[in-house]
């Protein structure tokens, strides 16, 4: 089956998800498709299994142009996706998950069933259990049952979005020679979704590569990772200029860090930030940097190791007792998680605030905020709610109600979504916070960002940081190595 | 009747806002068409019933009083559920709270000899005291168990009424046998001083204004009030920015249960003489639906929860001059609440105002959380 993707085009809002691509995908071939957060790869992948349409552009099918409406059309069509989480039912038996959604009849012919799954697994080495509950098996083991459901499906087209992220290395090289098999002996086209440049090149024979919603190139892979990460993060800018700043004592020091759950560990995780220090975390989404700032903040308690205040072991306290001591911490969805969309300024204020009378001195909390909203410049009025304000005056606002002084300022994405003035406005606070000796750790995806505006930089792949660098040391190259998991 | 169709835009546009301002009527109108459609079927005329509800609910003094003292527990229920709305909690457990109310108060007027005032003073503490322990079970669950409080409070609910069932034909029976109606009369200097021949007690209408005015008082100007809002509306940002979530459910949740067992009490102390098997009555259910009627406008409760009080004591009285039984009163209630939830927000039934739409969300009742912890733990990555 040859599938072409052409023209797609998906918007939402004023962002462009994908912006005209078209690319074409062959039998008996693994693809690998590669790229930044927020490249465009899931948006893609979700059209072409028909979880959303595209707002234009055409997908054709041996020539044919088809429209999907929903995986399930997409896959009687020959396209099947693996979703990072397996969209299984975990309360249910193998058997069940794998009749669901195939069989319409009543009553379930499960003897059928089970005979068919039972061929299939050993045709590609998997070890299924039919009687066993999902909740029981492994993560790579769902993914197996949901590769044969799939494929138990008519899909010709299997898209497997992230598939290593979780499973052992036993399972994954049980996935990659299931993958081959099918490729090259079963004829199917088979698209392999992934940030890990490795996986690419030992897996794949052709790759896409995709930055800000358009194809930005394709090769046949193994080549070199150079031209890979060029592609992906696009040309290397000039290393910034950081004005020298005199550093204090270590205000935060994490010693042996191990924490998260089975979904993501953090482990092993070393790092001290001093007085003044501006610290940034690269990586890609959910690998793991947000655990280690939410742990810094007391909001996920470490599994092991140690966490130290200015010298001070804190790694049992609450977050609101951090927070008495001097740590803040401002989360990446500033209207979920931050704000509350229905208060007005003034009501941010005075909850923000550290000390509190029994009654609420309405007037003077109201001055007060004017005072903050001119210093700040935040556009919007003591009595406008949060969710009036833009996102840029959002921002302001969590910078407002930060205590003063601060020992250890903990950020998440913290420009995210701002045009350049508020940008750089951002930072200017941040580097006012750093004269008064506070310590800053962040993280951000954009690497620019983190190359221009930090002292010290460590990139989180898959749960694990890799060494420390200097901002001055590095580029988007090295640090986009990082990020595939290469030291 | 055909609408002249006009040729400015801003007469369109006065005449929608003209239907947003009268909307509030719109589900009221709608409950009493139901009832009457429902009272045609049952043969009996509409205004035939609503003369007989009137009659029962004002006709003499008799009425106008019966209708205060119930008023006056369904008050104090509303007042204390105001608190846990505004902290985003279904505090369905409150008619649990009021039977332990009740209950504290039986126990200290049957076991406990001092004089008058003392009495009723340490029957009233113990009834705040025993209907706060029991909120603050169901505050515990939801803290501690992650037991959402709707489940919480049904649970003990039922076990309130079979705590009650065996208190009545057990340990409190009366002297001349057990029976499934109550307890002996308690003493006089135990009951709460009544208004001439009524069931109403003055006093206790001292304790519902008092009860209101202090939570209008915490609820708009404390910083308590101020953290309830901010946790009804964002749990997880408000602890972001350092509110104690935990400890603001177990206040709330326990202020409430202090004054539905008041109410527990008035209505054990003076609406009663002695602890009955249904000693509630339904008030803690009511009072949800006048504080869900209310729509976070405090200042509308009381006339909802004396509208609601005239309505079911009417009811009364409807039965005894019709065959209709006496749960129409509730019937309409409970139609009336169905419909203003259905009709609440004007918006999604397409009526629109362009110069007052905002696109941030549904009004409050619609828009309260179910489980204002949804996300107690940050998930991370």
């Amino acid at each position: 089956m040859r599938v072409e993707l052409q023209r797609i085009c998906k918007h939402f809002g004023p962002v462009k998800a994908n912006d005209g691509i078209s690319l074409l995908l062959e039998e008996g071939k693994i693809y690998g498709l590669l790229g930044e957060n927020g490249a465009g790869k899931s948006t893609l992948m979700k059209i072409l299994s028909g979880y959303q349409p595209p707002d234009s552009g055409e997908i054709l099918v041996d020539g044919q142009p088809v429209l999907f409406d929903s995986p399930a059309t997409a896959l009687t069509s020959g396209v099947g996706m693996l979703y990072q989480d397996p969209l299984d039912m975990p309360p249910f038996r193998v058997i069940d998950n794998y009749l669901l959604g195939r069989d319409n009849r009543l009553p379930l012919n499960y003897k059928k069933a089970a005979a068919e799954l039972q061929d299939l697994s050993t045709r590609y080495d998997f070890e299924i259990n039919v009687n066993a509950f999902v909740d029981t098996l492994s993560m790579g083991e769902r993914q197996q049952l949901e590769l044969v459901r799939q494929l138990a499906g008519g899909a010709e087209v299997l898209i497997l979005d992230e598939p290593t992220t979780g499973i052992s290395a036993e399972q994954q090289k049980l996935l990659f020679d299931s993958m081959r098999k099918l490729a090259q002996e079963e004829g199917k086209t088979l698209i392999l979704v992934s940030h890990k440049l490795d996986e690419i090149q030992e897996l794949c024979t052709h790759a896409f590569i995709l930055r800000q919603g358009q194809l930005v190139g394709e090769s046949e892979v193994p080549c070199l990772n150079e031209n890979l990460v060029r592609m992906m993060f696009g040309q290397v800018p000039a290393k910034s200029e950081r004005p020298y700043f005199e550093l204090g004592e270590p205000v935060l020091e994490v010693e042996n860090l191990n924490a998260g759950d089975y979904r993501l560990k953090i482990e092993d995780i070393n790092l001290s930030v001093q007085a003044g220090e501006v610290f940034g975390l690269a990586g890609l989404e959910g690998s793991g940097q947000r655990r280690l700032i939410q742990a810094c903040a007391g909001l996920i308690q470490p599994n092991s190791g140690r966490i130290k205040l200015a010298g001070e072991d804190i790694s049992g306290w609450s977050y609101h007792r951090r927070q008495s001591a001097g740590v803040a911490y401002v989360a990446a969805g500033r209207l979920e998680e931050g704000l509350v969309d229905d208060l007005s300024l003034t009501e941010h204020l005075v909850l923000a605030q550290p000390e509190h009378s029994f009654l609420i001195d309405w007037d003077g909390a109201r001055q007060e905020m004017e005072r903050r909203i001119a210093h700040y410049q935040i556009v919007g009025r003591p009595d406008s709610t949060a969710g009036e304000l833009s996102g840029g005056n959002q921002q302001r606002l969590l910078f407002a109600l930060l205590d003063s002084p601060l020992k250890l300022l903990l950020f998440e994405h913290p420009t995210r979504g701002l045009d350049v003035r508020s940008t750089n406005y951002i930072w200017d606070l941040f580097y006012q916070r750093r004269e008064q000796g506070t310590a800053i750790l962040f993280l951000s995806a954009d690497l620019d960002e983190i190359i221009e505006r930090s002292d010290r930089i460590a990139v989180f792949s898959g749960g694990r940081m890799s060494r420390i660098v200097s901002a001055n040391e590095t580029s988007v190259d090295e640090l986009g190595h990082l990020i595939g998991g290469q030291q | 009747m055909k609408f002249r169709q006009s040729p400015s835009i801003g007469w369109t546009l006065t005449r929608q806002q003209a239907l947003l301002w009268a909307w509030p009527i719109v589900p009221v109108i709608a409950a009493l068409l139901f009832t009457a459609g429902l009272l045609v079927i049952f043969d009996t005329s509409p205004a035939v019933a609503v003369q007989a509800m009137y009659q029962g609910a004002m006709g003499e003094a008799s009425n106008r009083l019966s209708v205060v003292a119930f008023w006056v527990p369904l008050m104090l229920a509303s007042t204390g559920l105001l608190v846990t709305f505004r902290a985003g909690l279904w505090n369905i457990g409150i008619e649990g709270q009021i039977i332990l109310g009740a209950i504290g108060a039986s126990w200290v007027a049957l076991r406990i000899d001092a004089p008058a005032p003392i009495l009723i003073a340490i029957e009233l503490i113990v009834a705040m005291a025993a209907g706060a322990i029991w909120a603050l079970f169901v505050a515990l669950l939801k803290t501690r168990g992650h037991v959402h409080e709707i489940f919480g409070g049904l649970a003990l609910n039922s076990l309130a009424v079979i705590l009650t069932n065996y208190l009545i034909s057990g340990p409190w029976q009366p002297a001349e046998g057990g029976s499934f109606r109550g307890t002996a009369p308690f003493p006089d200097k135990a009951l709460l001083p009544l208004l001439s021949e009524s069931r109403f007690a003055p006093l206790s209408l001292l304790f519902a204004m008092v009860a209101f005015a202090l939570v209008v008082i915490a609820l708009r100007g404390t910083f308590w009030g101020l953290k309830l809002k901010a946790l009804g509306k964002n749990a997880y940002s408000s602890f972001l920015l350092g509110v104690s979530s935990k400890r603001e459910i177990i206040l709330a949740m326990m202020f409430c249960g202090a004054l539905a067992g008041l109410g527990g009490a008035v209505r054990t102390l003076s609406w009663f003489d002695s602890l009955r098997q249904s000693i509630s009555g339904g008030i803690g259910f009511t009072a949800l639906l006048v504080v869900m009627l209310a729509n976070y406008n405090m200042w509308l409760v009381p006339f909802i929860a004396l509208f609601f009080s005239g309505v079911l004591q009417g009811g009364i009285t409807l039965q005894l001059r019709t065959q209709l039984h006496s749960s129409l009163g509730g019937i309409l209630t409970g139609v009336m609440v169905l419909f203003v939830l259905l009709f609440s927000d004007p918006r999604k039934l397409g009526i629109t105002d362009t110069k007052m739409v905002s696109d941030h969300g549904p009004p409050e009742v619609r828009g309260q959380p179910l489980d204002p912890f949804g996300r107690d733990i940050p998930e991370g990555d």
